[in-house]
């Protein structure tokens, strides 16, 4: 049997491309895939990891919304933080990254440093326990009291009223991390040829031309910085436990994450947890949808 | 005199606007830069002025008692310093290493190969972003004791080389940096795919690869959770470092010098491929 030239080119083809894709698809079903796979087929069971699991069909998904107050009030602030650090930080991030990127490359290396100081380690946002820290040594106290503004001191994270704004501030604070490090590198892969031809074609301030030659250019730092703010903004959770406690004072700033965390860690109830975790799967991939028909509007 | 004819030859700019910029980014920049100093005056602090009422927000006598205190008490550990700090470095460098190589070649194939699955790959990757991975881990585990991979440290290492980010991340990049012209021009003078993914695809898309190595390296460098790791020769460095000095008030100086040495590394590392990211803009004139 004789093979035609064109279908041994194909083979030599596709075979160059799958050198190239498996090494990483190997790792990335393994460990990546697999576990997810696994942990949305626990969501339709009753794993506690001390028995096997038993198929329980939907009960954990009925559960959750009809029996699980403190679940839907979870989903109230995981919406609220989300829907105010999500597109206000993309937003910031974004400015930051276009703003910085003026700069000449010394300072720009100093400043982008700077911006990204939260995100270098992971507890940095552990400073705004003592600048919110409810006696009247704290900072936020301290200085009100000293204006006159308040007499006492206000227990903010402990207050119902406070809690959600205030992580959804150092929620907002901390999130200039990836996103905005990926539109800083982005910024540098725009040609600048472009901007030359632009300014020929009448593009006549910087504004300008940020939304008709850099942002289209930028789609794919865009889509990409989307889904990780829709990540971010949807999993705010170690915020809450370290600021407020857990549980914080009548639930007013528990997430869905830690909601997912409690039963997942705490109670080892993991069936339950995985269809919590599915639920919020579904949200942001929702979420990633709608934006990205936004994202696809930049610049007309 | 010569900068201002600079200054002014820039296209699309006003002074205005270039003032009003920099008073905005100093602005912000001061808060940003908030728990950075806090975390370095913190670990200056005498004990004394670390329990002093009102608190202070600087320090008034700095000293480095925190940072002789820290190493008198990891010199009493079981297991030596050395260890935990070559486990962590171990894990961060080539964790990082694989995952940029492995999904950068992935993503290059994704981008400019036609092949049947390639879409789905993609899809997925940008799909599992989204499942957070408290409730992976037990999977995960259960993995990891099928292939007996608990304790080593291969659990930390291989794991990272898939992780979803890198290939989204690449695979954005090389869509927008790579004209299909140019490595058309490569094939045609006969440089084999290895070849061109070396020399052309991976110098042009810098920018992108520089980046991710700052997360990947970050992420894996603050590891301090390990489920996989029950041996203390293999534990990683944050989390010795968190088991020493959980001991009570007496070691809140130690502690707060300990945050401030694992920083280090990281700042370095950003500092460092950050002023490399800088650089490609003079040969950034490849491109069709």
């Amino acid at each position: 049997m004789k093979i035609s030239e064109e279908t041994r080119r194909k083979i030599k083809y596709e075979s160059t491309a799958w050198a190239f894709v498996l090494p990483y698809l190997l790792t990335f079903s393994l460990f990546t895939v697999l576990p997810v796979i696994i942990s949305i087929v626990f969501s339709f069971t009753d794993f506690n990891m001390l028995q096997m699991p038993h198929f329980i069909g939907m009960q954990n998904y009925i559960r959750l919304f009809l029996q699980d107050d403190i679940f839907i009030k979870s989903i109230g602030n995981t919406f609220i933080l989300a829907l105010i650090t999500g597109p206000l930080g993309y937003i910031l991030c974004l400015l930051f990254a276009w703003m910085i990127n003026e700069l000449r490359p010394i300072a720009r290396a100093l400043v982008t440093f700077i911006f990204y100081a939260p995100s270098i380690s992971g507890s940095m946002y552990l400073v705004w326990r003592a600048f919110f820290s409810g006696d009247a040594y704290g900072y936020l106290n301290g200085f009100l009291m000293n204006t006159g503004l308040i007499s006492s001191p206000i227990i903010w994270l402990r207050d119902e009223n406070y809690i959600l704004p205030i992580i959804a501030i150092v929620a907002l604070w901390s999130s200039l991390g990836t996103s905005f490090l990926t539109f800083i590198a982005g910024f540098q892969g725009v040609d600048r040829s472009y901007y030359e031809a632009s300014a020929v074609d009448g593009v006549t301030n910087r504004w300008q031309e940020l939304w008709y030659i850099t942002l289209p250019l930028m789609r794919p730092q865009m889509l990409l910085s989307a889904v990780l703010s829709i990540t971010s903004s949807f999993g705010v959770g170690a915020i809450v436990t370290q600021l407020a406690g857990f549980p914080s004072t009548n639930y007013a700033a528990h997430t869905m994450i830690n909601h997912l965390q409690d039963y997942g860690t705490t109670k080892y109830e993991l069936g339950y947890a995985s269809a919590i975790a599915t639920i919020l799967f579904v949200v942001m991939v929702l979420s990633n949808f709608v934006i990205r028909r936004v994202i696809e509007k930049v610049g007309t | 005199m010569a900068k201002f004819r600079i200054a002014k030859k820039r296209l699309n700019r006003s002074l205005g606007g270039d003032i009003s910029i920099g008073i905005f980014l100093a602005l912000f920049g001061l808060v940003m830069a908030l728990p950075m100093v806090y975390a370095i005056t913190t670990s200056l602090k005498p004990a004394d002025e670390l329990w002093v009422y009102p608190p202070r927000f600087f320090v008034t006598n700095p000293t480095f008692k925190n940072f002789t205190d820290l190493f008198r008490i990891l010199d009493t550990s079981t297991v030596p310093f050395s260890r935990y700090l070559f486990n962590t470095v171990f894990v961060s460098v080539v964790g990082t290493g694989g995952h940029v190589l492995l999904s950068s070649m992935c993503a290059y194939a994704i981008c400019k190969f036609k092949f049947k699955g390639r879409s789905f790959i993609f899809q997925l990757v940008v799909l599992s972003l989204m499942f957070n991975t408290t409730v992976t881990a037990i999977p995960n585990f259960i993995i990891m004791s099928k292939l007996h991979w608990v304790d080593t440290l291969a659990s930390l290492v291989v794991p990272a080389f898939g992780s979803s980010l890198g290939l989204y991340l690449m695979k954005q990049f090389i869509d927008q940096m790579i004209p299909d012209a140019i490595l058309e021009a490569a094939r045609i003078d006969g440089a084999n795919e290895f070849r061109i993914f070396f020399g052309i695809v991976m110098p042009s898309v810098r920018p992108a690869w520089l980046t991710l190595i700052i997360f990947s390296f970050q992420g894996l460098w603050n590891l301090s959770d390990t489920n996989y790791i029950y041996r203390e020769d293999l534990k990683p460095l944050n989390y010795a470092l968190h088991q020493i000095l959980s001991g009570g008030v007496t070691r809140v100086g130690a502690s707060a010098a300990a945050t401030v040495l694992m920083m280090v590394v990281p700042i370095v590392l950003f500092l460092f491929t950050q002023s490399q990211i800088v650089e490609t803009l003079a040969t950034s004139g490849m491109k069709d």
